[in-house]
């Protein structure tokens, strides 16, 4: 009954590791052929990669596993949907009903244990509440602000013997949950007003773009008022990365150009953005003469760290819609000579030290600099690849490096910060989309937390591209022993204990390429991407003493306060 | 400031666990917490008492707002309201004492509820610092036991918390 929901809710495919308390959900999988299932190698991956097809598609991801350490291995993945706002449905088998609360066999109370980082979560009492309750489920999943809903289902309700009518609902209504939509009329012609009176305007938009479907509105507005933009890390690709507003990323590591304006604009427009402490910066300090417009689907993001002037709850969609309109018809026009003005301080900022109009880094050197490898994938896959990441430098570096002109294409772990998500997430990509290039850029540390996936990538033949920036360090955790420590080297140097990853990827049955010498990369990475149908594991040896700049001066520092390279700060 | 969050949830297993879980996983206080099923026995009432200046408040109120097992909820303290708290004391009542507790019982138009030969039992009702005020008159010496219910609230006038 739960899979012909699932099929009839039309999942395509759910990511999952059978046991126990799943076994009769399992049995009704073998006995079908249209809900498809991935056997991942551990829990965590099928949740990462139900949300790297989520955030890829825009379809909520479905993650299936059992009870007990089954439904616990799967939380870190429910967490990281969580923080970054990505739908997912994780179905988590429970011991029987009459056994909960013995510590019964791979018994664990999955709902308690995932209340704090789930949208909502059922348990499920009856076989009658089934239907029902994955419509809900998936209902609340994929409106108002998205994020993943638990099922705790006990083994004995999924018994075959057990028949019902089935029925499954159109429709369900909710009366305690009731997501907004449309922005207050009001507010919105309040916006328009203040921004189109903007000497220094700054728009900054966010993953809530991506996830709302908003980016060609967003570029519309964008171009249309001829206003600077920057993106989040979770909003990359809401506009085109190579689009002539778009200074870049902002934040902790975001441009030079992109933060120096946030903190001298005077108007700035929030767009499904959340004021994250790695963009802020000191949050008292934080872009000291700008009026915030604030647009989120979440009213509990607006005012949460900084305080909007203009609060505009609703779906991004409809309020750039709107905003689109009341510009269009507006008598009001932007301030020509000011935004002139503006653009020409900007442009002047992007000469000095953006990372765009110069190298950043020691092009000379004869290590290999990671962020040039970012620039030879970018240049390889002719900049339209899915991108998923780990977590640290080499993230950092994707994110700068690699200019996303299109949403949906840049799939890291942003809130959590999940080392272990990029290759669990490509598989979910890759899934998606059978023919599309998909790179996992990762680093030897975070790999090695999911890489028994090269397992499940032979098993169904997902042809994945992995690119190691292999420092032999876990290199964000060095870079801050090198800035705060002293370069105390607290257990971040692998030393000799690294696996020889060409090897390990052949031992799976895939390809591995190790490149060393600089000359080679570009050649080395057409090689990997020509092999369309294989797993290419690169081990790419980089500088280990390369730190990601620019990097906001914490604590204490404001947005523009920046450290430049190991030498030079603001 | 201390602000009465009045919450008409959903009756369902596992509600009072989110709301409750809020407050930890963000860090808020709870001063007092009641919760009952109300006269629609899918809903249950719930009141509690927290401490925190309007920008925190605000948040606590659409955090709450955000568990999909709220249907509504009024912050009391913004406008006209009533507020109850039922307390049950045991306190020492022999000799002279006996009489001096009873008076202190009548001002604050309590009730003795049961009786030892050394031992008051009492019942009273009221806001909160009336409550506090009682305790004070009687004084720690003679407090053997106390339970209060925790802080009960309505509005006042037409305004209504309901579906």
């Amino acid at each position: 009954m739960l899979i012909r929901a699932l099929k009839d809710e039309g999942v395509e495919v759910v990511f999952g590791y059978p046991g126990g308390a799943a076994l009769h959900i399992y049995d009704a999988i073998f006995r079908q052929s249209d809900v498809k299932h991935i056997l991942v190698r551990h829990e965590q991956a099928a949740t990462h990669a139900a949300d790297g097809y989520s955030r890829a598609t825009g379809r909520v991801g479905t993650v299936l596993v059992t009870s007990g350490p089954g439904a616990t291995n799967a939380i870190t993945g429910i967490a990281t949907a969580y923080m970054d706002s990505i739908p997912m449905v994780v179905i988590s088998g429970q011991v029987q009903s009459h056994l909960i609360g013995e510590d019964a066999f791979q018994e664990t109370d999955m709902v308690g244990i995932s209340r704090p980082i789930v949208k909502h979560s059922f348990m499920i009492k009856h076989q009658s509440e089934i239907a029902e309750t994955v419509k809900k489920a998936y209902y609340i999943a994929a409106s108002g602000r998205p994020g993943p809903v638990v099922i705790d289902v006990p083994k004995d309700l999924t018994h075959p013997a057990f028949t019902f009518p089935y029925e499954y609902p159109e429709k369900v209504k909710l009366r305690s949950y009731t997501p907004a939509t449309r922005g207050h009329a009001g507010q919105i012609k309040k916006a328009v007003q203040l921004l189109l009176g903007a000497k220094r305007p700054m728009i900054y938009t966010g993953g809530g773009v991506v996830q709302g479907n908003a980016s060609e509105l967003l570029t519309q507005l964008v171009d249309t008022l001829d206003y600077p933009v920057t993106n989040t890390l979770m909003g990359l690709g809401a506009y085109p990365g190579t689009g002539k507003r778009f200074l870049g990323m902002l934040g902790m590591h975001g441009t030079f150009e992109a933060n120096t304006a946030m903190h001298h604009s005077d108007v700035i427009l929030a767009v499904g953005a959340r004021f994250d402490d790695r963009v802020t910066n000191t949050v008292s300090k934080f872009c000291p003469n700008a009026k915030i417009i604030h647009i989120d689907i979440d009213p509990a993001s607006i005012s949460k760290t900084v305080v909007a002037d203009v609060p505009i709850v609703g779906s991004v969609e409809s309020v750039l819609t709107d905003m689109l309109a009341l510009i269009k018809e507006s008598s009001e026009k932007p301030d020509a000579e000011a935004i002139a003005a503006w653009w020409k301080q900007i442009n002047e900022w992007r000469e000095r030290h953006g990372i765009y109009t110069q190298n950043r880094f020691d092009t000379t050197s004869e290590k290999i600099k990671p962020q040039e490898v970012i620039q030879a994938i970018w240049e390889v896959t002719k900049g339209d690849a899915y991108v998923t990441s780990d977590v640290g430098q080499h993230q950092m570096f994707a994110a700068q490096y690699y200019k996303f002109d299109k949403p949906r294409r840049w799939i890291n772990s942003g809130g959590l910060g999940t080392m272990g998500f990029g290759l669990p997430a490509a598989m979910g990509v890759q899934m998606a989309y059978r023919d599309a290039t998909v790179v996992c850029v990762t680093g030897e540390g975070s790999i090695q937390m999911c890489i028994q996936e090269l397992s499940c990538c032979t098993q169904y033949h997902l042809p994945v591209k992995i690119i190691c920036l292999n420092n032999q360090a876990l290199g964000m955790v060095r870079q801050w022993q090198d800035m705060q420590y002293s370069g105390r080297y607290a257990e971040s140097l692998y030393e000799d204990s690294l696996p020889d990853f060409i090897k390990l990827a052949e031992a799976y049955g895939h390809v591995g390429i190790r490149v060393t010498k600089k000359e080679e990369l570009k050649a080395k990475l057409e090689e990997c991407f020509a092999l369309k149908d294989r797993v290419v594991f690169m081990d790419i040896m980089v500088d280990q003493s390369e730190h990601v700049y620019p990097m906001q001066v914490a604590p204490n520092g404001s947005m523009r306060d920046m450290l430049l390279s190991k030498t030079e700060r603001t | 400031m201390r602000r009465i969050i009045s919450v008409l949830l959903e009756n369902a297993p596992g509600a009072l666990s989110r709301v409750v879980g809020l407050f930890s996983q963000r860090g808020y206080n709870i001063e007092s917490l009641t919760v009952a099923p109300t006269e629609d026995p899918t809903l249950s009432r719930l009141t509690l008492t927290t401490l925190g200046d309007d920008h925190k408040i605000e948040q606590i109120t659409k955090h709450l707002n955000k568990l999909i097992d709220v249907v509504k909820l009024v912050d009391l303290t913004e406008g006209a309201h009533i507020e109850r708290e039922l307390m049950l004391i045991k306190v020492k009542a022999s000799g002279a004492q006996r009489a001096e507790v009873k008076r202190c019982v009548d001002i604050f138009r309590g009730q003795i509820i049961d009786v030892t030969s050394s031992l008051y039992t009492i019942q009273i009702t009221g806001a909160s610092d009336k409550l506090d005020a009682f305790l004070l008159a009687v004084g720690d010496a003679s407090i053997i036991e106390v339970v209060r219910s925790g802080v009960s609230g309505i509005s006042r006038g037409e305004k209504v918390l309901s579906l």
